[in-house]
């Protein structure tokens, strides 16, 4: 057993220890050192993660999506967590990635929206505006070689018009009428384009949320790092629901015709 | 023996609850050529008169950004120093959360600034008075900003040399403003101007700015895109002269002509000038 | 032990503030006249991350700038150039000219010499003289007025083929006859849009859509064959004489 969860979800490196018959830890050298390189602490990488965020457009707005679990390597550690955030009353935000940094992002955009709130003079931020801001924010930190270690979603409706955009570490942005981050881009991408393209301003509610819960559960059935756990967030012109905790409905009895490894009388 | 007059320094009340230096950078505005300032449903205009420099017209409006603009009265010096500052909060909004400034607090930013310079021991009050336009989300908009702290919004203003009669003008047609065409809205705001001028004096295309945010007028030949402000000058200025009716026709808008611009109250504590 | 990986140090995976975003912009001057494209696909690896991220951005009613590489450095560049379009606009009531905004563009490059933007511009539009201009520049502020450029992910396909049409490069006039020395917008915008089929066609990273841009000079002779097109779309925004106008077509999407 390796005790030093640094190792934990890594694999191990073959060229050692390939049985792993010792445990290896990362201890304190007491050799030189460079008196300046812990002078500043940055994120070299992320540490409590979580996987794929999916979002889309649909008739009434913006409906995205990401599963309560915050891995910690491939530790299911923290299985509550939510990862949608709404931002004033017409902005959703998912994050994947580092899920500290992503609650730092919530305190920021919180203190923003209170700061806005507080004018009290009839403006306030939209998802356009949120996402500009977040996108200073991340490009700026990259710059810093400090980075947020996330991929953002940014969806909302304001003044009758949907936005929806990514953001992520490196201050890339763009938009699209669906988007999804992490495993969600190859896993679930074409499958939501597929669905949606073309239907922006006709798909319901209903097929909006199946064609959500078909996606995150190929995630389900394909990311290690997933959950069946997830919830939707909805923005409308009403404002932004997130929903209670959802289920995803698996079928698992395809797995007893399969042959060729695991447990067989035959 | 030594008497104090509580106006050599911008932090002590007088004993009337005054502070002089403030009152006295107001005058500064006054000694400022005029401008006036109108807004209808769709439009809002400024109106400067521009007083002759050595080899030039004084410049009386400036830019912003592409949404707002300004007329100023008092000292261009003070004015610089401000605008700069607004075109700064307005590129820094632009940059932060791509939006325009919401042009109300463009005007809470310098009023802000302006306040500190009333309250701070070693400073002294800006001299010189604003009008603003601009539109975003809630429509178009005119402020007024003074070197006091203050900042109002108005359906019209004057601020400047004999503003006061530019105001009787405007205080007796502000109702029909809202529905005004551009058109009719900038006629209205050279009537109002040319309350100001001294006698035998005139407006023509040197000494006339026109500010403008909104649609573009039928008089304009420039491109104007998204309805942006723009300042207008010189022979672009013609075509709004041109639709002024003549004071003594009758049609005008008969406004007194005498400024009561000595009416300013008499002090009570010390004698302010000699 | 050899080829064994030390544990005792933390394994370092460093941070790297770049990626590719793949794409293909071009330029080309003509007399009066200049265009500028870019196709709209915007991808990282295999991926597409979406089929409409505009590369080319009108700055002035004389300067279009495109701009390809790392689309996070790329948008930033561009905010940054059209901040200082501002301010000279702020302090001179009048736009920028071109060869200025090059000059502009090299120092704010070169600023950033030691942590560049990743990013190839090309900047197109009409010289205070009335002439088509095109200057290009590479990631660290090198530049050069040229006739044509092409940069990005298919410079190795479109650039020869540029060479040889617009330069004529291998090519000898038939006897007693010479190639012209700029060509007429008719011509050059078929060689554009053939450019980026092509390049559609043979790499993976270009496609979706095309957005090009024509930049006329005061009175140019090009304009009445421009409005007959299909779908072109005017953006001036002054009367200083200068027109610019796009044009949208699609390209393949697989």
């Amino acid at each position: 057993m390796d005790h030093f969860p640094t190792n934990w979800g890594r694999p191990r490196h073959e060229g050692f220890d390939a049985y792993g018959t010792f445990p290896i830890h990362q201890r304190p050298t007491n050799g030189p050192k460079d008196a300046f390189k812990e002078g500043i602490e940055r994120t070299q990488q992320p540490i409590v993660t979580g996987t794929s965020v999916l979002a889309i457009k649909y008739k009434d707005g913006i409906m995205m999506a990401a599963d309560n679990l915050a891995s910690y390597g491939s530790l299911a550690r923290f299985k509550d967590i939510s990862r949608l955030h709404a931002v004033g009353n017409n902005t959703i935000i998912g994050a994947g990635g580092d899920m500290s940094d992503f609650q730092y992002i919530q305190t920021i955009l919180d203190d923003i929206t209170t700061e806005e709130f507080t004018a009290q003079d009839g403006h306030s931020l939209g998802p356009a505006e949120i996402h500009e801001y977040l996108s200073q924010v991340m490009y700026a930190r990259r710059t810093k070689m400090n980075p947020l270690w996330n991929a953002l979603l940014v969806g909302g409706v304001k003044d009758g018009k949907k936005f929806l955009a990514y953001v992520d570490l490196l201050g890339t942005t763009y938009s699209a009428s669906t988007l999804a981050t992490g495993f969600g881009g190859h896993l679930a991408i074409p499958l939501l384009r597929e669905a949606v393209e073309g239907r922006e301003d006709t798909l319901t509610e209903e097929e909006a949320l199946r064609i959500i819960e078909n996606s995150m559960r190929v995630l389900f059935y394909r990311d290690a790092r997933s959950l069946n756990k997830y919830q939707v967030a909805i923005v409308t012109e009403a404002g932004v629901k997130i929903s209670e905790s959802l289920k995803v409905e698996t079928s698992w009895s395809f797995a007893e015709g399969i042959r060729g490894y695991g447990a067989q009388t035959q | 023996m030594f008497r104090n007059t509580y106006d050599s320094d911008n932090t002590v009340f007088s004993p009337q609850g005054r502070l002089h230096q403030v009152e006295y950078a107001l005058e500064a505005v006054k000694q400022g050529s005029a401008a006036v300032g109108l807004r209808s449903k769709t439009h809002a205009v400024l109106l400067a008169l521009k007083a002759r420099e050595l080899a030039s017209y004084q410049q009386k409006m400036f830019r912003i950004d592409d949404h707002v603009g300004i007329a100023i009265a008092g000292l261009t010096s003070d004015a610089r120093v401000l605008s700069n500052f607004m075109r700064q909060q307005a590129m820094s909004s632009k940059m932060i959360f791509n939006r325009p400034v919401p042009v109300n607090r463009l005007v809470s930013a310098i009023a802000d600034k302006a306040q500190v310079n009333t309250q701070e021991y070693g400073r002294r009050p800006y001299g010189v008075g604003f009008l603003v336009i601009g539109q975003d989300n809630s429509g178009p908009h005119l402020y007024e900003f003074s070197p006091s702290g203050n900042s109002y919004e108005y359906y019209a203003m004057s601020i400047g040399a004999r503003s006061q009669s530019a105001k009787t003008y405007l205080e007796k047609h502000y109702e029909s403003f809202a529905d005004c065409s551009l058109e009719d809205l900038i006629r209205h705001g050279l009537h109002a101007l040319r309350e100001t001028l001294q006698q035998d004096k005139e407006l023509n295309v040197n000494n006339t700015s026109i500010g403008i945010v909104g649609p573009a007028s039928e008089h304009e030949t420039a491109a104007v895109r998204q309805g942006g402000f723009r300042i207008l000058e010189n022979e672009a200025v013609d075509p709004f002269l041109q639709t002024m009716i003549a004071k003594d026709s009758g049609d005008a808008g008969n406004a007194p002509a005498a400024g009561s611009s000595s009416s300013a109250p008499a002090d009570e504590d010390v004698q302010m000038s000699g | 032990m050899p080829g064994m990986v030390s544990m005792t140090q933390p394994i370092q995976q460093s941070f790297n503030p770049y990626t590719e975003n793949g794409g293909t912009i071009l330029a080309i001057a003509g007399a009066d006249f200049t265009v500028i494209a870019g196709d709209t696909r915007q991808s990282e690896g295999y991926s597409i991350q979406t089929r409409y991220a505009p590369k080319v951005f009108r700055l002035t009613d004389k300067a279009v700038l495109a701009v390809n590489g790392f689309a996070a450095d790329g948008n930033m560049f561009v905010k940054k150039v059209r901040q200082r379009l501002e301010w000279y606009r702020h302090a001179h009531a009048k736009d920028m000219p071109i060869r200025a905004i090059a000059r502009l563009i090299q120092t704010m490059l070169y600023a950033r010499r030691f942590f560049p933007y990743y990013v190839y511009n090309i900047l197109g539009g009409i010289e205070e003289d009335g002439t088509g201009a095109v200057y290009s520049f590479d990631p660290v502020g090198s530049y050069e007025r040229e006739a044509c450029r092409a940069a990005g992910a298919a410079q190795s396909l479109v650039q020869p083929f540029l060479d040889n049409q617009i330069y004529f490069k291998n090519q000898t006039p038939a006897a007693g006859t010479a190639f012209p020395k700029h060509l007429p917008l008719s011509t050059v915008l078929p060689l554009v849009i053939d450019s980026f089929t092509s390049a559609t066609e043979r790499h993976i990273e270009v496609g979706d859509g095309l957005e090009i841009y024509v930049v006329l000079a005061r009175n140019s002779t090009a304009l009445a064959g421009l409005q007959s097109l299909r779908g072109v779309q005017e953006v001036t925004g002054t009367n200083d004489g200068e027109r610019v106008f796009v044009i949208r077509r699609d390209l393949k999407k697989d």
